[in-house]
């Protein structure tokens, strides 16, 4: 496929671990902010091609991984009622609530309709206007443009059996909830790529500045982030804190604007209560009162609620890049994919889930105690 | 969750802004996307899909640059730039 097959050129990246290797003097911790790149990292074996003395940090974005139990048990109570098609990304509905999860209350009379696009669950909207069709919308920026135009074409339409439970969530609040909690090790960041095609990258550049960490966009291939950590490797090393963008084929420093336009009339900016994490100030978007009609939780009277999650579970810890899978007691007996405890093993992004996927037997290169070169 | 594919515009149907469509063609597989974000659009393009929305354009000149960027490392070596 155009675009894909050859930005995983096996030769063309030998080439960046090289040119990596020729650059670095010493050590440096580099966390990749978005799940899928977490997972291409250790699909592909990345971390492994990479100098000992760069570890990386697996970041917290996986909106799956971050919705809160609380939310999951709201969508649950949702999907169980009578009159309810509850629609969802596939990712969800295996994820533990603090009682169950979704496929549960499938499994027990739910209709719960699993969809690729909100778009699909506008489609069941219009097919069935004698129920309530509710969709799940998790996701970060990368997400929320579709779900703005889909409620906006629902508003369009005068549909009055559509509504959304909107658990949205923002990056950027995110990084910056890491780079100011004391103790971090991070000495730069990949950022997510297609987040940031939709909202470009100059809300990084205070973040560089104040932190004075180096980011850099980059995409999803393996040459992708091999010329991230190219770029980063080469900022540390001259003690430089920019923002670059590697993903210049569909990033630039605005982002998508019609997108970011829609969303400012769909949207506000809210707190949200991250898994694992804690509430983080303006990191949500739920819809305002020009759409309140389609707020699931303003339509069926729904107040949420906070639940207490699994303590044997280190997912936030591991969210927050403070530990890393395998140094979990319960990764892999207790929790697998099958009988997960946390989210960050359901999710096909979680780092639990990749590590327990290509890396069974833990095997984390950056256990190794760190060389200085 | 954040995942986008590209793929090739092949076919683009309406003018509403929110609701333009376009075929795309994702080797071989084509699927109906939503083309509100790209009003700059035209068959024959390549776009970035995600969740069954178009969310950019793919530059083709920028996606050359991965492999423009190491022979640039090169050359200011054999120039004693680095």
């Amino acid at each position: 496929m155009k675009y894909v097959d050859e930005f995983r050129a096996a030769e063309t990246a030998q080439r960046y671990v090289r040119e990596i290797e020729r650059i670095v003097s010493r050590s440096w911790t580099i966390m990749e902010i978005c799940g899928g790149q977490t997972h291409a990292i250790i699909k592909h074996g990345i971390d492994r091609l990479l100098p000992q003395c760069i570890s990386l940090l697996h970041g917290p974005g996986c909106p799956v991984c971050i919705t809160s139990a609380g939310v999951i048990d709201t969508a649950i109570e949702l999907a169980r009622r009578e009159n309810v098609i509850f629609c969802s990304f596939g990712d969800m509905v295996r994820v533990p609530g603090s009682t169950g999860d979704l496929l549960s209350a499938k499994a027990a009379g739910a209709d719960l309709r699993i969809v690729y696009s909100p778009l699909d669950s506008l489609r069941i909207a219009r097919d069935n206007p004698q129920r309530e069709v509710v969709f799940f919308a998790i996701g970060f920026e990368t997400t929320a443009p579709a779900i703005a135009v889909t409620v906006q074409q629902a508003k369009q339409a005068g549909l009055r059996n559509y509504s959304i439970l909107s658990a949205l969530a923002l990056v950027p609040p995110a990084i910056e909830a890491i780079l100011s909690a004391g103790g971090n090790t991070i000495d730069g960041f990949l950022a997510a790529g297609h987040v940031c095609t939709v909202m470009g990258y100059w809300e990084y550049e205070p973040l560089a500045a104040k932190y004075r960490v180096p980011v850099v966009v980059t995409g999803f291939e393996p040459l992708d982030i091999l010329q991230g950590m190219h770029m980063i490797t080469a900022q540390l090393e001259r003690g430089a804190a920019e923002v670059q963008n590697q993903y210049s084929r569909v990033v630039t420093r605005e982002g998508n604007r019609p997108a970011q336009q829609l969303m400012n009339d769909v949207f506000r900016v809210v707190a949200r209560n991250w898994r694992g994490i804690g509430e983080i100030k303006n990191s949500g978007l739920v819809l305002n009162n020009d759409y309140q009609v389609f707020d699931a939780g303003h339509r069926f009277g729904l107040s949420h609620h906070q639940v207490a999650e699994d303590t044997r579970c280190i997912s936030g810890l591991v969210l927050q890049g403070r530990k890393k899978p395998p140094e979990c007691a319960m990764f892999g007996t207790v929790c697998t994919p099958e009988r997960p405890l946390g989210a960050t093993m359901v999710s096909a992004e979680g780092a639990c889930a990749a590590f327990y996927r290509y890396r069974p037997g833990g095997g984390d290169k950056s256990q190794v105690t760190k060389q200085e070169m | 969750m954040c995942l986008a594919v590209p793929g090739k515009l092949i076919g683009i149907r309406g003018d509403d802004p929110l609701t333009r469509s376009g075929k795309v063609d994702f080797g071989g597989i084509i699927k109906e996307i939503n083309l509100a974000f790209v009003p700059e659009a035209r068959e024959g393009d390549y776009v970035l899909v995600h969740a069954g929305i178009a969310l950019g354009l793919v530059d083709e000149k920028e996606a050359a640059r991965v492999f423009q960027y190491l022979e640039e490392i090169y050359s200011g070596d054999a120039r004693g730039e680095k």
